[in-house]
């Protein structure tokens, strides 16, 4: 029987044999694999893990601060305070929201909505409570905080303007990216990231923006944070100073804030600096920062006087009389008409079957160039404009910066419109018409100019140089600051002859008795403006109307029918240093609405000069030499 | 059972008790030791340095467990030889009863409750089928072995645990039982040419068994077979895993540094994916030394058996070795992506007090074998097969 056992002995311990060696191949095999995984493709993992573990986070870099001329903040970032909580560290959501809610007011349905978004989240994860604290609000949590579990004190930085309202329109405002904004730049993609929408923070965005920093933190699979393994901060973005005068702009604003509608503007005329630019009425910019409500964003859009839209760059117009210097300037320049030569009105001039009315009735008589601007006489420039044509009148308009954009530092500038021939043909596929040369050369029907245009206009015809205007003191890039010192405009090409004729007819609209704009002119030596008003119809006044019950007053219109206000001036006359444009939205009258606010922005303007000694004209060119002429007859209206 | 057979005096085989302890293969002690000391280390780290809630529990069983380890290992291994078909059929019994309670409680319940301890009756199966099939073919002669009608009774035996576990569903222990079934009728010297039938019919089964997998035992081979389909799904694990391994590189992140182990990259670190931890902290060469010591465990379990003088002990011998063997090979392959996801911890370093239990009351039978080595027991399971 043993024989048999060592049979099957021998038998067991071959296949044993077999067996084992089967198995030590496996094992081969698994230290094949691990030599496999651990030296050849060792690198490949190695990466995998640490894109596994480390995130790239960025930091968003301080957004550059913009100051008026003279340093003061305009736009600066605030310290904004939120509070957060961290579902895991505290033991009862609901409990912890309630004890805050008596420490500080949370307001209605903010409970509720932070249990939705903590049980929506990862545990770690900390969810807003509520923004823009208090100082006051922060002490008293913190003094609280032993009963607050799992709440965190987080401060951010939140775009503020301290000036509220006063510089909504040049500055604009920040808020948070769109969808359509996102440009792939991940800084763009960080919750709570602003950028500018509108104004200087929307034309220098990238310049304000900076660069971002970077902290690389080691994260677990969850994503929780284990530790920052290295950081790299960003690069603040740079200081805009803009060439506004603070104190001037919150006067203008002040002094726009008696109108319903209105806009002002005013430049130097070397140097194209705007002093002060305003639109009335105006918004907060920092209803925009934190997100602005629903309601008062459709009372903004709703709102007939348009708060939302920088009507000095935005806004178009008739110019009405205040575009007769340029009809002048144009004549002049032909060679067809001089400035002594006078024509006769006697009311009205008949173009075939239409009569076109002077605004005086019966007429000025015999006018020549001077008298013409001085009273503003609309037949002088029927007939002149009949003569030279509208083509020669669209080119010297175009010369002094109409119908084209001036091309300052701000979104969504509006071009208006110069009419010529060409133009119509092209856009509207009829021919030019006679009669609407003359009305074109008293800026109606189709001319349409912006405040800016206007005051740019103002500002060449003071200085005789292509000025442009601008709004920053610096040529600001995303790539640096340079200094825009020794810019100088190009000369005008006009004569400087036919500029002195014309300035001369403005100084005696404002200084001469029976000048449109005497009861507006300033009365301090040294300081005396020339101007020129205008009244922009916005109604066609029928013949029906004129022959019963004559003119109607603005007074008896409804506000949307009424004309607009506008005057133009530069100042001083000797010397002058600042041009100014106002138009007063469905104002009335240029000379009685419009003109007194020009006075008064121009004196604050000389003033504010003088007052700060730095600051000084005396080194400009003495590009206008005019003196003041002695008070003369009654004022009209233009 | 006439256990007083074996008294002084009676037993010309009788080994004292002393003398057992003397015997016992400290060298396989100590490599047993080593390895679990080494599952605590892991334990250690895997909970960031600490030895709660994974280390102190397994230290406390390894220790009750080795004892039980020595205890089974001075037992004569002739009452083992005795008790195989108890064992068996008391598993057996505990296996129909989980599956009964599984289907009245409507959930897969694997375990029974014996207060200080949760007792598996798959477990438990594990070793019984070795030794009951040992039982079997140490009375077969070579000529019975190769009688068909005599090859059947051993079949069920191995089929009717193996498919009762596959119903819990446990696959990776159903693969366990059958292959450990397998080698004993290998040893046993089951003609080549049978097993190649039943392998090749097997292969025929899969499409039918196919439609018996659940879903995500379904998903797991589908991901093995493709793991970047479903990178965050399924095949994370796999991805995870290889990851962490493969950039351990040759030395490793060091003790307790392994960034995929410890932000939790790494599912169940502690338990089927231990090795991986090992891996990225020691890199290769630990993943090497480790290999090494199983290797050596495996070798020891050789030794033995082809020392030993009874046919039943030879079997147990390699049949609870190469049970040890397939927990280590399925579980390190399968971490490092060679084989699909099942769930097989690696013995005496995975945490987990059955597991830990099962290995060390096989390797105490182990050790009974080799302390009994000479014993000769005759083909009808007599202690005397001399005369």
């Amino acid at each position: 029987m043993w024989h048999r056992d060592s049979d099957r002995f021998r038998l067991f311990t071959r296949r044993a044999l077999m067996l084992g060696a089967g198995k030590g191949l496996l094992l081969t095999g698994l230290a094949a694999r691990m030599y496999y995984l651990q030296v050849l493709e060792s690198d490949r993992y190695r990466t995998l893990a640490d894109e596994n573990r480390i995130s790239h986070r960025l930091l968003p870099p301080p957004r550059g601060l913009i100051t008026d001329r003279f340093g003061a903040q305009l736009a600066v970032n605030r310290q904004n305070y939120h509070i957060m909580i961290v579902r895991e560290q505290t033991p009862d959501v609901r409990r912890t929201l309630e004890i805050l809610n008596q420490i500080i007011d949370l307001g209605p349905g903010i409970i509720e909505r932070v249990e939705r978004d903590v049980a929506k989240r990862r545990s770690f994860v900390p969810v807003t409570v509520r923004d823009n604290l208090t100082w006051d609000e922060v002490a008293r949590v913190g003094v609280n905080a032993p009963d607050l579990p799992g709440l965190i004190i987080d401060a951010g930085r939140s775009r503020d303007y301290p000036e509220g309202p006063h510089l909504a329109h040049t500055l604009g405002y920040v808020a948070a990216v769109s969808e359509k904004e996102l440009n792939g730049d991940p800084l763009l993609e960080l919750p709570g990231f602003t950028i500018g929408k509108s104004g200087i923070e929307k034309v220098y965005d990238l310049a304000l923006r900076g660069k971002a920093g970077t902290s690389q933190v080691e994260v677990n699979a969850l994503g929780r944070v284990i530790r920052e393994l290295e950081r790299e901060e960003g690069e603040s973005g740079n200081t805009v100073v803009m060439t506004l005068d603070l104190e001037l702009q919150r006067y203008a604003n002040q002094r726009l804030s008696r109108q319903e509608s209105a806009s002002a503007v005013v430049m130097d005329i070397h140097n194209g600096e705007v002093l002060a630019m305003a639109s009335h009425p105006a918004y907060d910019p920092n209803a925009f920062t934190t997100g602005i409500s629903h309601r008062l964003w459709n009372s903004l859009v709703n709102n007939p006087y348009s708060p939302l839209s920088n009507k000095a760059v935005n806004g178009t117009y008739a110019p009405g009389s205040t575009f007769k210097m340029c009809v002048a300037l144009a004549g002049l320049e032909s060679g067809i008409i001089s400035a002594d030569q006078r024509f006769f009105c006697n009311g009205h001039l008949d173009l075939g079957n239409a009569r076109f009315h002077c605004w005086k009735r019966g007429g000025h008589g015999w006018v020549n160039m001077h008298n013409s601007l001085k009273h503003s006489c609309d037949v002088y420039y029927y007939e002149i404009s009949q003569k030279i044509g509208i083509d020669r009148i669209a080119a010297m308009a175009n010369k002094l910066g109409l119908g084209t954009e001036t091309g300052i530092d701000l979104p969504n500038e509006r071009s208006g419109l110069i009419p010529t021939k060409d133009w119509k043909e092209i856009q509207l596929g009829k021919r030019w018409q006679g009669g609407e040369t003359l009305i074109a050369s008293i800026g109606q029907g189709y001319v349409l100019t912006t405040p800016l245009q206007l005051c740019t206009m103002t500002a060449r015809i003071a200085s005789g140089k292509a000025v442009k205007p601008h709004l920053t003191r610096d040529h600001v890039a995303p790539d640096g600051i340079s200094s825009r010192q020794n810019e100088e405009f190009p000369d005008l090409q006009i004569s400087r002859a036919s500029l002195a004729r014309v300035r001369d007819g403005m100084n005696g609209v404002s200084n001469e008795l029976h000048g449109t704009g005497y009861r507006a002119r300033i009365d301090i030596k040294g300081m005396e403006l020339a101007g020129k008003s205008g009244t922009s119809q916005v109604r066609r006044i029928t013949m029906r109307e004129r022959q019963t019950t004559g003119v109607l007053d603005n007074d008896d219109l409804p506000w949307k029918y009424r004309d607009h206000a506008l005057f133009v001036a530069f100042a001083p006359i000797e010397n002058p240093r600042y041009a100014c444009a106002v138009v007063v939205d469905h104002g009335g009258g240029g000379s009685s609405v419009a003109a007194p606010i020009v006075r008064d922005l121009l004196i604050k303007a000389q003033e504010l000069q003088s007052a700060r000694p730095g600051i000084s004209a005396a080194d400009l060119p003495a590009s206008a030499q005019l003196r003041p002429k002695p008070p003369q007859s009654e004022e009209g209206e233009g | 059972m006439p256990f007083s057979k074996y008294r002084i005096g009676e037993d010309p085989d009788y080994v004292p008790i002393g003398r057992r302890l003397l015997l016992l293969n400290w060298t396989l002690v100590a490599l047993i030791t080593a390895l679990s000391g080494i599952g605590f280390a892991m334990l250690y780290s895997a909970a960031n340095g600490s030895l709660e809630p994974w280390a102190e529990r397994q230290m406390m069983r390894f220790g009750i467990g080795a004892t039980l380890m020595i205890i089974i290992a001075i037992t004569d291994i002739r009452i083992w030889l005795k008790l195989a078909y108890l064992s068996y059929f008391v598993a057996l019994v505990l296996l129909v009863g989980v599956e009964i309670k599984g289907d009245i409680g409507m959930g897969a319940q694997r375990w029974i409750n014996l207060g200080f301890f949760q007792l598996q009756p798959s477990e438990l199966m594990k070793i019984s089928l070795v030794l009951a099939l040992a039982r079997y073919f140490h009375g077969l002669t070579v000529e019975e072995t190769g009688r068909i009608t005599l090859l059947l009774p051993p079949l069920l035996m191995v089929l009717a645990p193996a498919a009762l576990v596959l119903r819990q569903p446990d696959l990776g222990t159903a693969l366990l039982l059958v292959a450990g079934g397998g080698v004993i009728f290998w040893l046993a010297g089951v003609r080549m040419w049978k097993f190649g039938l039943i392998l090749g019919s097997a292969l025929a089964a899969i499409p039918i068994g196919w439609q018996f997998l659940r879903d995500y035992q379904k998903n797991r081979v589908l991901t093995f077979m493709n793991p970047e389909n479903d990178p965050l799904g399924a095949g994370y694990h796999i991805t995870q895993s290889k990851i962490a391994l493969g950039s351990g590189g040759l030395f490793g992140k060091g003790f307790m540094l392994g960034s995929q182990s410890h932000l939790n990259f790494l599912p169940e670190k502690q338990t089927d994916f231990i090795f991986t931890m090992l891996g990225e902290e020691f890199g290769l060469v630990g993943g090497l030394a480790l290999l090494m010591l199983y290797a050596l465990v495996i070798t020891y379990g050789y030794v033995i058996a082809l020392r030993c003088r009874n046919q039943f002990g030879r079997m147990v011998a390699i049949g609870v070795t190469s049970t040890f063997f397939l927990y280590v090979f399925i579980n390190i392959a399968m971490v490092m992506g060679l084989i699909p996801v099942v769930g097989v911890p690696l013995p005496l370093v995975s945490y987990g007090g059955t597991v830990m239990m099962t290995i060390l009351v096989s390797f105490g039978l182990l050790m009974s074998v080799s302390i009994h080595r000479d014993i000769r027991i005759s083909r009808q399971g007599n202690d005397d097969g001399r005369q």
